[in-house]
């Protein structure tokens, strides 16, 4: 029991703070690039694999190139090419958007390993450490959000952008009506389809550049799967922040706070060293599986203001293919 | 049809055979030599040689879960859903087979009978789980199988690193080999278990007979089709839906008996050896049907057993096998759109969803 108590002590830390912060980056990218995706009504279930082999390719360009700013747009073009077989597929040839972004899952992980193998423990380029001058050097506030480097502000300024383009500007008001109601949006003159390859391809773009931000920041260097498991927890996440992208980054604070504590907590329980690492995973997809829990949803419905900030709709064409009639 | 028939076969072949030999071309290697490596590592070379028997046999026990977890995965993607905690459900299974080898003594048919039985609940009552979280609780399957496939995972790694670990050595290379009376019964010195084979083959002709023969097949078929009107015609599709969890939950807790009592025979904590999404794979190329689940897996196998030689004796990442099955699958099923697509195009009518 006390082993729990220091372990959460240890969480207040401004260190823990700080490093918790800059960690979500990659995780804030890829979920804002799937949250854009799935609002226009694309689900691209491939984020496990097309966010691993976009961070070898980051890694990869940054290697040869020198440059570890050559390395993001590689990253994100390998992202945007995997969105777009599955927008392809779906939009085109009427396939099932599960089965084509499963399968590409499959496809993209392997082709990593196979691609990767000789990339395996060897040195990489790094992104530098920018602290932002004046702001760095306020008590606290500082150290947490303003000693990272430029993806990591990146990464925020993303969240915030993706959630004014979203709700505060007419394209945004365009990409949610073709995911809610692409019928509607067809008939005031939305060429829908064509939207929804643009804003997969501009989510995978982001996947890409999450799958970049581990290899080139926060997890350096290639090793055998070095991403496994997080894109679904992106997918898992996605759908915890009721497709909103402030939610989200939210959702992907608190994966990243689970993930602290569960390290804390090794050295508490040093013979669980191994189990550890993998708790938040079922973690956080239970904490879906409660926030989705119908008895709990018909019991929100009697207090709107919770509700508001609980519920979470999808959205109402997700999934569904639109062909002009 | 039979032009665009011999489209969606041919050119699917044509992109494989095309992207492997470019990659391993780039991998600077000669392009034929894994694929005879693969054959060499999983059948012998020439195929079925004398010596070749091992090989054989493990290639045999690594077609059991597969074929069997794919079996499976036809009833529930019949009913419309998409089992991805499949995996969990083999692990499942595997660690209820290894707790009654473990911990149970009985007459050695009787222990096989009871790891086969144990096993098929362990996997039954996770895939059940699936279900309730679906029916009940509103929860889209695929994100609550994968957070039930994060916890078995957990939940083997944990048993074999904490209670069950080896005397003195706590490693993730396995518990203890369980006793040999719990092991399934192999013939000639192999891992081949002929009753595991014919309990496999067992299984696939049960789905093929639930989906041509019986009324339960048929509703079931129906709730995939459409929930909304099953409903309204009086089908009650939630015990439809838990069914279908049910009888694809048992036969990955078979398919994970067969991973630990009669492959591995031990516990080790990658004990799933990822099969159930390879399962995934292998029935989306089948198409969901039946028979064509015993072939492809059976490839599929080879490829798993072939490719581990291929770092050995090329230097050239196992995982070429995998993405091979990849890049199979995908142009398999994109062979199969644009073939819908163009007769859409030459007859009005729709044929049908496809994929």
């Amino acid at each position: 029991m006390s082993g729990f108590i220091n372990a959460l002590v240890d969480m207040f830390d401004t260190a823990t703070i700080a490093s918790i912060v800059a960690g979500a980056s990659a995780l804030l990218f890829a979920t804002m690039g799937e949250t854009i995706s799935e609002k226009a009504g694309v689900i691209n279930l491939s984020v496990d694999g097309s966010m691993m082999l976009a961070a070898l390719a980051g890694f990869v360009v940054a290697l040869q190139t020198g440059s570890v700013w050559l390395g993001f747009p590689a990253a994100a073009a390998v992202g945007m090419a995997a969105a777009l077989v599955v927008a392809f597929g779906s939009i085109r040839l009427s396939l099932n958007q599960v089965a084509v972004g499963f399968v590409l899952f499959a496809l993209c992980t392997e082709l990593s390993r196979f691609l990767g193998d000789s990339y395996v423990g060897r040195p990489g380029e790094a992104v530098p450490a920018w602290d932002i001058p004046g702001l760095s050097s306020i008590p606290f506030f500082g150290r947490v959000l303003f000693q990272h480097n430029l993806i990591v502000y990146l990464a925020y300024v993303t969240v915030v952008a993706t959630y004014l383009f979203m709700y505060r500007t007419r394209r945004g008001l365009e990409l949610q009506g073709v995911g809610e109601r692409p019928e509607a949006a067809h008939a005031r003159g939305i060429a829908v389809n064509r939207l929804r390859y643009l804003y997969t391809a501009l989510g995978g773009a982001l996947i890409g550049i999450g799958g970049a931000a581990f290899t080139l920041d926060l997890k350096l260097g290639w090793s055998d799967r070095p991403t496994r498991n997080l894109g679904w927890i992106v997918l898992a996440i996605v759908i915890f922040g009721g497709w909103h992208p402030l939610r989200a980054a939210f959702g992907v604070l608190l994966f990243g706070a689970l993930q602290a504590f569960a390290l804390n907590l090794v050295p508490e329980f040093p013979n669980l060293a191994q189990v550890l690492p993998s708790i938040p995973f079922p973690a956080m997809i239970l904490v879906l599986v409660i926030v989705n829990w119908k008895a709990l949803l018909r019991w929100l419905d009697r207090y709107p203001f919770l509700r508001a900030i609980l519920r979470s709709d999808p959205p109402g064409a997700i999934g569904s293919r639109f062909e002009v009639s | 049809m039979t032009r665009s028939r011999l489209n969606f076969i041919v050119l699917p072949a044509l992109v494989v055979l095309v992207s492997v030999v470019a990659l391993l071309l780039a991998a600077g290697t000669n392009p034929w030599e894994p694929i005879r490596l693969i054959i060499q590592g999983s059948l012998g070379w020439p195929p079925f040689e004398s010596g070749s028997a091992n090989k054989v046999g493990d290639t045999f026990m690594v077609w059991v879960p597969i074929a069997l977890a794919s079996a499976g995965l036809i009833v529930t993607f019949n009913a419309g859903m998409w089992n991805i905690g499949i995996e969990g459900q083999i692990i499942m299974g595997a660690i209820a087979a290894a707790l009654v080898a473990r911990e149970v003594s009985a007459p050695r048919p009787l222990l096989v009978l009871l790891t086969i039985v144990a096993g098929a609940a362990g996997g039954l009552l996770w895939g059940l789980l699936v279900g309730i979280l679906r029916t009940a609780g509103g929860v889209n399957e695929i994100f609550g199988g994968l957070g039930l496939d994060f916890v078995a995972l957990s939940l083997t790694t944990y048993l074999v690193i904490g209670p069950w670990k080896r005397p003195g050595v706590a490693s993730t290379s396995g518990t203890e080999i369980f006793p040999a009376d719990s092991f399934l019964p192999s013939v000639g010195g192999t891992r081949l278990s002929p009753l595991a084979v014919g309990i496999t083959l067992l299984a696939i002709a049960g789905v093929w007979l639930l989906f041509r023969g019986t009324m339960y097949g048929l509703k079931l078929k129906a709730v995939g089709r459409n929930r909304p009107s099953s409903f309204l015609m009086g089908i009650p599709t939630d015990r439809y839906l838990l069914g279908a969890f049910v009888i694809c939950g048992a036969l990955a807790g078979i398919a994970g008996t067969a991973q630990a009592t009669g492959f591995h025979q031990k516990l080790i904590p990658t004990i799933s050896g990822n099969y159930g999404f390879l399962a995934i794979l292998v029935v989306l190329l089948a198409r969901f049907r039946p028979f064509w689940v015993i072939p492809i897996s059976f490839f599929f196998a080879m490829i798993a057993v072939g490719s581990s030689s291929l770092s050995l004796r090329l230097n050239v990442d196992p995982s070429l096998g995998g993405v091979l099955q990849g890049v199979l699958v995908l142009s398999t099923i994109f062979g199969l759109g644009w073939a819908a697509l163009r007769a859409a195009r030459e007859s009005p009518v729709d044929d049908g969803e496809v994929g």
